[in-house]
């Protein structure tokens, strides 16, 4: 589990999620918080869900284009056990929910206009994920 | 913005285009960046161990583009294909937001995924991650059902 340090490709490829949430933003007038997004998938208002399900699949469409152009499909390295990912999966679900956001709609949407809420939620997040790790990786093991 | 606003029944036919471009861009952002493989996330948040920092430059590179173009967008009086912005109305820093994002933070900080990667995830068809996104979903649920309740 060596770190692979790639500060080009990651870069590069913060660039493109940038140009994203700009484009649903000036076209749709839309925040692009993938937890927001999906969501509001849950109990969508008329006419509502339509963006959101495009969204989703462009998101689908974008990840195996990039498989496509890299010859191969991207690494996805999962070690945790299944019981830790249901745990993990639960958390996610109810803290974007009740924190109104995740690291796209708070980390770069809501940073990128400067809101406190989204400055806080990025802040405690991000505490929270270090400490997490920090606690299974060197105090349990 | 100086772009002519589109009426009506065309704009909601052009809507999904855009949601569409948007959702491909930030795929291939996710994958090309790595934020796509949970090891790679662990290993940013991993400080005490072999810290990896990319994450910190997709952050970077996503706010050199946001930040700029949110601040000049945002000053016009609508987008190219909405009447109106739909932006979170709340300002007030409140209990649920913290505790929220630092429930968030605990369940990235177990597996490495948060929704983006792990929706986008879903293609390589791996169980793991398909019981991570259940479960996520699931979470979302209960909330909206709890918060519902005590409204």
């Amino acid at each position: 589990m060596a770190a692979t340090f790639t500060p080009l490709s990651g870069f590069l490829g913060g660039l493109l999620i940038g140009l994203a949430a700009v484009t649903l933003l000036i076209a749709n007038g839309r925040i692009a918080g993938v937890s927001g997004i999906i969501g509001g998938l849950l109990r969508p208002a008329h006419g509502d869900a339509g963006w959101r399900i495009l969204f989703v699949i462009g998101l689908w469409l974008g990840a195996v284009c990039s498989a496509a152009i890299r010859g191969g499909l991207f690494p996805v390295e999962l070690e945790t056990s299944l019981p830790v990912i249901v745990v993990a999966g639960l958390l996610v679900g109810i803290g974007t929910r009740m924190g109104s956001g995740c690291t796209s709609g708070h980390g770069v949407c809501g940073i990128a206009r400067f809101s406190r809420r989204s400055l806080v939620a990025t802040a405690v997040f991000m505490a929270a994920g270090i400490a997490t790790v920090f606690v299974t990786r060197h105090l349990l093991q | 913005m100086s772009h002519p606003a589109i009426d009506g029944a065309h704009s909601t036919r052009v809507q999904p285009l855009f949601a569409l471009m948007s959702g491909v861009l930030f795929g291939l952002g996710l994958a090309l960046s790595g934020m796509v493989n949970p090891t790679k996330v662990l290993a940013f948040l991993d400080i005490a161990g072999a810290w990896d920092p990319t994450l910190a430059f997709v952050m970077t590179g996503a706010l050199a583009v946001a930040t700029p173009a949110f601040n000049i967008i945002l000053k016009g009086s609508r987008p190219w294909f909405a009447d109106a912005f739909v932006l979170p109305t709340k300002i007030d820093l409140d209990w649920r937001l913290v505790l929220g994002a630092a429930l968030f933070g605990v369940g990235w900080g177990l597996a490495g995924l948060c929704p983006g990667p792990a929706f986008a995830d879903l293609v390589t068809a791996r169980v793991s991650i398909a019981v991570f996104v259940a479960a996520m979903i699931i979470g979302m649920l209960v909330v909206d059902r709890l918060q519902r309740r005590t409204r």
